[in-house]
């Protein structure tokens, strides 16, 4: 097992390298720089323009800018934010954990709904149930995110006064010292009565949000792969045995086929993690996501570099955790076959 | 009173087409104690036959028999869960795929403690002891430490061995072998086959040995069952059946066998078994019978002298056909 995860582990570190060469360069071919996009209307002049990208380096080759920044990030140093002047580490580190929030409790109720939903469909196959079902996640799958929150926002919160429109807990009447950085934590930690419901309330909308597209994939792909198992010889010898209708589905058949699920699991959190943008948007989720797109517009290079680098890290770490997963569950992967 | 009787059992399945006829009126009886064995080419319907029996059909297929009884309960008319109590314990199958009849994801020791923890009341470590005990007794060195071993790491051979063992391990009356070995080495199936009657002998439990080889049969089974297309057409013991087949079916099996051959090249029987679509009117051997008539061709025939024909053998010859000619 060891063996198998630094082996794994081994693997990541090509495909970070060609992450930080690929975003590096592509950025590069945006027409203008940091430095342009700053100067305003009534510009300045082509002596002081010059002084300003040689003090950022920008003057420098192309590849010599990028061995100063693999050389830094070898180092630990993600270079500080153009704008805001704080290290960018510290920047992201300061938002991720809204994102990964967000997106966690998007991937667990995804899974919580989708998997036992796919396997129903699958056991009830042609029936009513399954033709429903698997239309409803059609339907999930084509919904365009940013037209849905608004919806919800519109139906939940407008009409019914169920759940709070944006942002992550009510300032006026709850304050508390992020501690973890994720809002249901620290509400807890922070002791005061209703902070925590109050955090729940206004992760819901989000989480269904964020969670409806995963929803839909993991439902679909359950459903698929519940069926192609449960065609298996294995399945059968299971029912040979005289096992109780639930343990031979339960147990046997799914246990084989969540392998292709936890994979789509996986690509699905990396999706996420990245493209948690629109939703943050639509409900003012101070996460990363938002801070990337800032970036974008104000050609931050620095921060858009390494706030990419970093979500990409945090997203091969959790392939890498998929990957894991698959060899705990799959016994014929664990032992190299 | 027989431990297993089946009469007139008929499995249809409902396809895009119509329904398809998979076993056709099959009935017979295995007594505690016998070896029976169930011959036919593949389509023939003899996995079928055995599947429903179990209950382990999809749910596309049309059950019905006359009769249905195992240890004198009817299976007919028993609930899937007072099915599955018998099922498994009394009632226990192999396959013929060993690699693909096991799960991958479980131990063979976790698979072969499962059908314990379901039908036994035994405490986990009698389990376990149970297994190693099972494991030595279908022949599996170091059955101990194979009670961690995945069904990839195991051959094809010693996963048979596991599923043979995880059959018996609730002492079932009745074990139903579904061409156990097929899928393995030539060396290898002869020693699965003299596992399998050892235990038989062994434990007295009953024993329906599918297969499509005559030369497993005569090694093994008292009374034989010939199938084809669905439907039965011959029962002997396994003695007069080898003297003196009373089918053409049959007979054309017997000198397939190369041991039997008399000729530089190997008799055969030319076409295959009919399925859904070509399914000929009278009798279903017809097309590729030697004796077939007029008569064969348009009238589903008798059961005559323990044969499904209309001219029965008699020392290989067809009894009452009206001659070569008429064959043409």
């Amino acid at each position: 097992m060891i063996r198998f995860f630094l082996k794994r582990l081994a693997l990541t570190l090509p495909t970070f390298f060609a992450l930080m060469l690929v975003t590096f360069m592509m950025i590069r071919l945006v027409p203008g720089d940091p430095i342009e996009v700053r100067r305003g209307e009534r510009g300045i002049s082509p002596e002081r323009l010059a002084q300003l990208r040689h003090e950022m380096g920008l003057d420098q080759p192309v590849l010599k800018q990028f061995w100063d920044y693999a050389w830094g990030i070898l180092h630990g140093d993600f270079g500080t934010s153009i704008i805001s002047r704080t290290p960018v580490l510290h920047e992201f580190f300061t938002l991720f954990p809204a994102t990964l929030e967000l997106t966690l409790c998007a991937m667990v109720m995804a899974t919580l709904v989708g998997v036992p939903a796919g396997v129903f469909a699958a056991v009830r196959r042609g029936k009513i149930y399954d033709q429903a079902l698997m239309g409803a996640a059609l339907t999930g799958y084509s919904m365009p995110i940013f037209w849905w929150g608004l919806i919800l926002i519109l139906v939940m919160s407008n009409t019914l006064h169920l759940t709070p429109v944006s942002g992550r807990v009510d300032l006026i009447k709850y304050y508390y010292q992020p501690v973890t950085g994720f809002a249901l934590i620290d509400s807890l930690l922070s002791g005061q009565k209703g902070a925590f419901m109050d955090a729940v309330r206004h992760l819901i909308l989000p989480t269904i949000v964020l969670g409806t597209v995963p929803l839909a994939v993991i439902a679909r792909m359950t459903r698929s792969s519940m069926l192609e198992v449960l065609e298996e010889d294995y399945v059968r010898t299971a029912r040979a045995k005289g096992l109780a209708n639930w343990r031979v589905i339960g147990v046997h058949a799914l246990r084989n086929a969540l392998i292709p699920v936890i994979t789509s699991i996986g690509l699905q959190v990396g999706t996420l993690l990245a493209g948690a943008v629109l939703t943050e948007t639509i409900f003012s989720w101070p996460g990363v996501g938002k801070w990337l797109i800032e970036s974008i517009s104000r050609r931050d290079y620095p921060a858009l570099q390494g706030g990419i680098m970093l979500i990409s890290a945090a997203v091969i770490v959790v392939n890498l955790l998929v990957d894991l997963t698959y060899g705990l569950i799959n016994p014929r992967i664990r032992h190299g076959h | 009173m027989a431990l297993l009787d089946i009469h007139n059992l008929t499995v249809e399945f409902s396809t895009g087409s119509g329904a398809f006829r998979a076993v056709d009126g099959v009935s017979f009886t295995v007594d505690h104690h016998e070896v029976l064995a169930i011959v036919g080419e593949s389509g023939s319907g003899k996995s079928v036959s055995m599947l429903a029996l179990m209950g382990l059909l999809p749910w596309t297929a049309k059950i019905t028999a006359d009769r249905l009884e195992f240890d004198g309960k009817n299976l007919l008319t028993m609930g899937p869960k007072e099915r599955r109590r018998i099922v498994g314990k009394d009632l226990a199958m192999i396959f013929q795929e060993p690699m693909s009849s096991l799960n991958p994801c479980f131990t063979v020791g976790y698979q072969l403690t499962e059908a314990l923890k379901t039908h036994m009341d035994m405490s986990k470590a009698q389990r376990r002891a149970r297994a190693i005990e099972l494991l030595e007794q279908v022949g599996i060195p170091g059955a101990e430490s194979r009670l961690t071993s995945f069904p990839h790491q195991l051959s094809g051979g010693m996963n048979q061995r596991v599923m043979i063992a995880m059959a018996i391990a609730c002492h079932p009356k009745l074990l139903i072998a579904d061409e156990p070995t097929t899928a393995l080495d030539v060396t290898i199936q002869a020693q699965i086959l003299e596992l399998l009657l050892k235990i038989q002998k062994d434990t007295g439990m009953g024993l329906v040995l599918i297969t499509h080889s005559m030369g497993v049969v005569a090694e093994t089974a008292e009374r034989v069952s010939v199938q084809y297309a669905g439907q039965k057409v011959e029962e002997q013991k396994v003695g007069p059946l080898f003297a003196a087949p009373r089918h053409p079916y049959t007979a054309a099996l017997l000198s397939a066998l190369p041991e039997r051959a008399t000729m530089k090249k190997l008799p055969s029987i030319p076409g295959v078994v009919p399925g859904q679509f070509d399914r000929p009117q009278g009798c279903l051997f017809s097309p590729r019978c030697v004796f077939a008539t007029d008569l064969c061709r348009t009238t589903p025939p008798p059961l005559k002298e323990g044969a499904l024909c209309h001219y029965p053998l008699l020392n290989g010859r067809p009894q009452g056909h009206p001659g070569k000619e008429a064959a043409a």
